[in-house]
């Protein structure tokens, strides 16, 4: 078919690479740049810095979100922190280490050229930070202060209480409502994006809906910047956001872009377990959580006493046991199966038996609770809140849940995917992450590619692009209307006996059980007819009430299921024709006799991406394959112990 | 436990809204107040019901979205609290819960409990930002801050833009709002450049929103969820009385 992978990896030595590449690619002339309109949908970390980025360049920039403001978007619950090789610590870090941890923390499944990108600009994105009034944590003396994250063994994790995310966001948004005032962004808040819309091969604009008055609108543009973010919802139980939704990448898919490594999904080991059907979101304790804080189970089976009840000598603290090294910071996807297998051996503690412990008995001990309060005050805060427990006084109970995407929309090195014009950041984009992402990775990346990268490379397709003008009458843009118009009316007034939720929650079970922590080829195949049975009686019996013509959450979110069980289906496809374990995708088939990931090097040393060749009514897709080739880290079994 | 909602019910801003009276049954005290809604408004869908539009997203206390009046307090009876994080233990079986949008000219409701707070993002364009564009920062570490300045601008800055400070009120001001934004960046030496010109932009735009003048009766920061403090006007106070002179 029509589609090949070509990276373009710059030539040259890896560290090289960026600055050879910079200089060599094409730029545009300061006074053109505001002829060109880029339009930008989502505005979470990718998408805010981007914006402003791009603004502060000349460009005419669009911004599209689907809250009331920008400043809504998921991002902003990261907690723990983000990422930089500054070695202020002095603790032997340096780019190179940040590149071998991320590449060996994803189970040498990204591209090396990225990763080192990444590790080079992440010491930029702090600077950038302070300089836009991030109030990161400081130490006496007022410089910045660090502390560890799991998979690294130095403190290169800069943080701003567990509120990380939220204040980069800030600062992101505040900068992009800066070019905002300047008259370069125009912001279109309550806007989802419903398709993209391709003239002569090339992304030219987006169609979306207007979420208060219904209408549908066309947008055209230059560029177009997917900063969309995650599909972890899929699984209707995750960290995500509520909101948090696949649609615009995946109307990205359908129109050609060709989506990678769907199925490496990360698993977070530590989140406040499920208490009952009701059940809407899971809540995150921040990974920042393990640095002070000790997991452990019974030793014996169904032990019901009361945590404090149980001696030292009966407690099984397992990542210490198993991984003596790293201990309690162990990788996501590493300390997630480990929970997973207590809770199999039947060790799990609470009422459900899916929880272990999280302990900071010995940590307040040692540091005092003062101490303690200052780093975690407000996630012991969250904690109470949510459970009722009081972490000063008893450990927390975590269990593992759906967190982050690894897998998104197929980028070579300038981030563009494979529709010219059509550019993905972020967690929307599969690039830098491999099979696993490293804690504090994730705001790393975001602003890695909207502040950094996508400033250096966007002009390089817009040079010499040769766009025709158009406007929104043109046929492409008519006729995405009129699909989306269609697609809408089919699931408006549906009249069955489900409501969407439904739908979505028996997705998320099918997901979770198949295509969550270890997954079987049987399972697999049981979960592709699944969901394959559950889209076509979604069509029939789901009951979506109201008119499409004010605000109705209802649409919204039918519109949004109707994408997760497409999606769904290729995430279970991608598992199966992985035949290996890597990172967060654990084939129980393919694992060493001490229960860990065996991965398959001359098999599956490769990006997995699918082309749609499918029709609404038949899923179809086409593997292509790129070769992953590791010239500076050398492949090795991971190990943490 | 079994409730008696009286709920918001209005179909849009140009139209009169009125409570509704919904039972909630079988509510576990488990339950996020917005995962009782959650229910309530499943079975709305199932007896044919439009559901009650509210504004939600993280559901974690962080992204602001959750915007609802419960008895008559912005965001519950829980202090330092959003909606989304209040839980139903906090309620006995058999009580009457009337819930309502922010009310507040500036904030006109969209539909049942979602308002528009577009008003703030303009207040933050106004000045809300330190003028610095992306490639143009020094080292990080080049200038100290000062533990206790940091600390501050955090505390200020952990302001989430939910409303509730408007909402509580009585003169639906803005000015807890406008002053964690103001007292953030001013406490940061990046930012104190454009403090003076920041502040006097910033409450000029809230003016022309509409919002009404601060008493100073400290309602806003006792049901900010943030518990965003009261100083924190007074410092934005010295500040205008600065620029102006």
């Amino acid at each position: 078919m029509g589609i090949t992978l070509d990276s373009k990896i710059p030539e040259g030595p890896i560290a090289e690479k960026w600055n050879k590449h910079k200089f060599d690619v094409k730029l545009v002339n300061p006074s053109n740049k505001r002829k060109f309109k880029v339009i930008v949908v989502g505005t979470g970390l990718a998408g805010a810095s981007a914006s402003s980025s791009l603004s502060e360049l000349g460009y005419d920039v669009h911004a599209f979100c689907i809250h009331d403001s920008p400043r809504r978007a998921h991002s902003i619950a990261a907690q723990g922190g983000i990422n930089a090789a500054k070695n202020y610590q002095n603790d032997g870090d340096s780019v190179h280490r940040l590149f071998y941890d991320t590449v060996k923390g994803g189970d040498f499944r990204s591209r090396e050229a990225n990763v080192f990108r990444l590790a080079q600009v992440s010491v930029d994105i702090i600077d950038q930070a302070v300089a836009q009034g991030v109030p990161f944590a400081r130490d006496y003396g007022g410089l910045l202060d660090n502390r560890s994250f799991g998979g690294a063994q130095v403190s290169r994790t800069f943080y701003a209480r567990g509120q990380t995310g939220q204040q980069l966001l800030i600062g992101a948004y505040s900068s992009m409502m800066k070019e905002v005032d300047r008259g370069g962004v125009k912001l279109h808040t309550r806007r989802e994006m419903l398709d993209l819309v391709t003239v002569d091969g090339k992304a030219r604009g987006i169609t979306v809906r207007n979420l208060i008055t219904g209408e549908i609108e066309s947008h055209t543009a230059d560029a177009v910047l997917l900063c969309s973010g995650g599909y972890g919802n899929v699984f209707f139980l995750s960290t995500n956001a509520k909101n948090s939704n696949c649609t615009a990448a995946w109307r990205a898919h359908k129109k050609g872009a060709a989506f990678a490594n769907p199925c490496f999904t990360q698993i977070h080991p530590t989140c406040i377990p499920v208490s009952g059907d009701y059940q809407s979101k899971l809540t995150l304790m921040s990974e920042s959580l393990r640095n002070d804080g000790r997991i452990w189970v019974p030793k014996e089976k169904g032990d019901k006493r009361k945590p404090v009840d149980i001696p030292e000598d009966e407690r099984d603290y397992y990542l210490e046991r198993v991984y003596p090294s790293f201990g309690n910071l162990a990788p996501r996807d590493v300390a997630s199966r480990q929970a997973k297998y207590r809770h199999d051996e039947g060790k799990g503690v609470g009422a459900t038996g899916k929880a272990v412990y999280l302990d900071f008995k010995d940590a307040i001990g040692r540091l005092g609770k003062q101490t303690i309060s200052e780093r975690y005050g407000n996630l012991f805060q969250m904690y109470e809140k949510i459970t009722g427990d009081n972490p000063y006084k008893t450990p927390m109970r975590i269990y593992p849940a759906v967190h982050y995407t690894m897998g998104g929309l197929w980028v070579d090195y300038n981030l563009q995917s494979t529709i010219p014009g059509l550019h993905v950041l972020g967690e929307a984009n599969f690039s830098d992450h491999g099979a696993n992402r490293l804690g504090a990775s994730a705001l790393m990346q975001g602003l890695a590619d909207g502040y950094f990268v996508i400033p250096a490379t966007l002009g390089n397709y817009l040079a010499d692009a040769k766009l025709e003008k158009l406007d929104e009458n043109h046929e492409a843009f008519k006729n995405s209307k009129t699909e989306v118009e269609e697609r809408l009316n089919k699931l408006l007034h549906s009249n069955g006996t489900k409501t969407v939720d439904e739908f979505h929650k028996e997705l998320g079970h099918i997901m979770w059980d198949y295509v969550g922590m270890s997954r079987t080829q049987e399972g697999l195949e049981k979960a592709i007819k699944e969901i394959t049975t559950l889209r076509e009686s979604f069509y029939k019996e789901v009951r979506v009430p109201g008119e499409a013509n004010y605000k109705n959450a209802e649409i919204e979110k039918a519109m949004r299921v109707a994408d997760f069980l497409e999606l769904g289906q290729l995430m279970a496809q991608d598992a199966l024709d992985r035949a290996e374990s890597c990172g967060g995708h654990f084939r129980y088939e393919f694992q060493t006799s001490e229960g860990e990931a065996k991965r398959n090097d001359a098999e599956f040393s490769h990006v997995s991406a699918y082309e749609f060749t499918g029709s609404d009514t038949a899923m179809n897709w086409q593997l292509h394959k790129e070769n992953l080739e590791f010239k500076n880290v050398k492949l090795a079994t991971r190990s943490y112990k | 436990m079994n409730l008696k909602l009286k709920i918001w019910r209005q179909k849009d801003s140009q139209t009169k809204g009125q409570f509704e009276e919904v039972d909630a049954k079988g509510v576990n005290p488990d339950m996020s107040f917005l995962e009782m809604l959650d229910v309530v408004n499943e079975d709305m869908v199932k007896t044919g019901k439009e559901p009650v539009a509210f504004d939600h997203d993280c559901r974690e206390g962080i992204c602001g979205s959750c915007s609802m009046v419960i008895n008559g307090d912005p965001h519950g009876p829980q202090k330092g609290t959003t909606t989304c994080q209040l839980h139903m233990r906090t309620f006995k079986d058999g009580d009457t819960i009337h819930i309502e949008p922010w009310r507040a000219t500036s904030f006109p409701v969209v539909r049942d409990l979602i308002v528009d707070r577009s008003a703030f993002d303009r207040i933050i364009t106004a000045g809300g930002y330190i003028s610095v564009a992306t490639g143009n920062a020094q080292d990080a570490n080049a200038i100290p801050v000062p533990k206790i300045d940091a600390d501050w601008a955090f505390n200020a800055a952990a302001c989430i833009g939910c409303g509730a400070c408007v909402a509580a009120c009585k003169n639906a001001s803005a000015m807890l709002f406008v002053s964690a934004k103001t007292s953030h960046l001013g406490a940061m030496p990046q930012g104190k450049i454009e403090q003076e010109k920041r502040v006097s932009n910033m409450v000029a735009q809230m003016d022309a929103e509409g919002f009404g003048a601060c008493t100073n009766t400290g309602a806003c920061s006792a049901a900010c969820p943030k518990e965003i403090k009261l100083e924190n006007i007074a410092q934005l106070n010295r500040d205008l009385v600065k620029s102006s002179v």
